[in-house]
């Protein structure tokens, strides 16, 4: 469990920053559910939950998310649902249980870049750029490379440009992390993979091209080429000869529920 | 830092230490139905709602419940008795340990989506867990309650 010393709910995304600046004992908070399973001596936790940033606001172009948003606001929203094929639902509901989507935010999930996240998964393989108080808008690919430090993530902007996706994950029981996680999308004939849990930071093989999915010759090429190009690790939940053999079979899985 | 929450349509104010949790600050207000269980936000027993919304309140910060609306079980006792029918007839509440926060969570269900399939009961409560049951008497138990007719 963490300490903490002073708690501030911030007027203005200004005075966050400028106090998380200050100090690297100020932290952000957000569902507080990773944190409160460490035991960090924090000096002020800066809450961002008066800035109306618990928004989910789309128009014909993008949704754009606020970072105050909970996992369960992304799950019950019928029109990304219907944007992504139900795969927001897919990748949310198996995060432990509905009172712990109501309680872990956006920014929470998403700011750190956690090697088991299923929402970074997700996000990485649609058109995906997250709003950092001090960076900007930046691409989610770029995000994911960046070292963590002490900007604040506002938004999360998703296009909708008209891709279809599928997420897979797999688990050894239910509500446990994942020990592999998968989003797959195509637009244009070209192909995103993106593979989480594998358990480092979640990796995007980009713009593959397959031209016929029901070949089955053809598939087992595209999908030997894209195991290749991921880095594959060991935990307690897999080892990562596991993960690669279980990768073919989310993505397998995956490209049969785009092609259907 | 000082708080002022309406806990179970009450009015309360307190004076509380930044890092106390929502679990810690409804227990000395007397809700002593709230319980941690295993304390990593597994298991649900922690389970109140905030502004009518299931959460865990092992890891909500009380602070973060500043002016607004908390629920626990005290504060729904006539639907929770109207369910505990209904778990007492098939077995199911054996300990009772974890039965506050599977109340809450059942009667928030009931509150969202009155009319279940056995598909959305499970998924809606799979982050409830119980060590005695085995979940099977549980079921009965919620198939009846909220008129579910396909099987589990």
């Amino acid at each position: 469990m963490f300490t903490m010393k002073n708690y501030v709910q911030a007027s203005s995304l200004e005075e966050a920053y400028a106090l998380r600046k200050k100090s690297k004992k100020n932290v952000i908070l957000g569902g507080n559910l990773w944190m409160k399973m460490g035991s960090r001596n924090i000096m002020t936790g800066i809450d961002l939950c008066s800035l109306s940033l618990d928004r989910l606001e789309e128009n014909e172009k993008e949704y754009k998310i606020g970072c105050m948003c909970t996992l369960r606001d992304l799950e019950v929203n019928e029109s990304l649902q219907k944007e992504f094929n139900g795969s927001f639902k897919e990748a949310l509901k198996h995060i432990v249980g509905v009172q712990f989507r109501n309680t872990a935010t956006v920014g929470g999930s998403v700011f750190p870049r956690f090697g088991f996240s299923d929402v970074l998964t997700i996000l990485a393989a649609l058109d995906t750029s997250i709003e950092l108080y001090h960076a900007g808008l930046i691409p989610i690919k770029e995000f994911i490379d960046r070292k963590l430090d002490d900007d604040i993530l506002v938004n999360v902007v998703i296009g909708k440009d008209g891709r279809k996706v599928s997420y897979q994950s797999h688990r050894m029981t239910e509500t446990d992390f994942a020990v592999l996680t998968c989003a797959v999308s195509c637009k244009d004939g070209k192909y995103t993979v993106v593979l989480g849990a594998t358990p480092h930071r979640a990796q995007i093989v980009d713009y593959v091209e397959l031209a016929d999915p029901n070949d089955e010759k053809q598939l087992e090429t595209f999908l030997d080429a894209i195991v290749e190009q991921v880095r594959f690790g060991s935990n307690m939940r897999g080892s990562a000869e596991y993960r690669k053999a279980i990768a073919k079979v989310l993505i397998k899985r995956a490209i049969a529920e785009i092609s259907e | 830092m000082k708080i002022q929450v309406l806990l179970n349509g009450k009015k309360v104010e307190a004076d509380i230490n930044p890092n106390m949790m929502l679990l810690d600050f409804v227990r000395t207000q007397g809700m002593k139905s709230v319980k941690r269980g295993c304390d990593t936000g597994n298991c649900g027993l922690c389970t109140v709602w905030l502004d009518d919304k299931p959460v865990l309140s092992c890891s909500t910060l009380a602070a973060r419940a500043n002016g607004r609306r908390v629920t626990t079980l005290e504060g729904v006792q006539k639907e929770a008795e109207e369910f505990s029918v209904f778990l007492a007839k098939e077995g199911a509440d054996q300990c009772g340990f974890c039965s506050p926060g599977f109340i809450m969570a059942v009667l928030a269900l009931k509150r969202e989506n009155p009319n279940p399939t056995a598909q959305e009961m499970k998924e809606y409560l799979a982050g409830n867990l119980c060590r005695c049951t085995g979940y099977q008497s549980q079921y009965r138990a919620l198939v009846k309650y909220f008129g579910i007719e396909e099987e589990i």
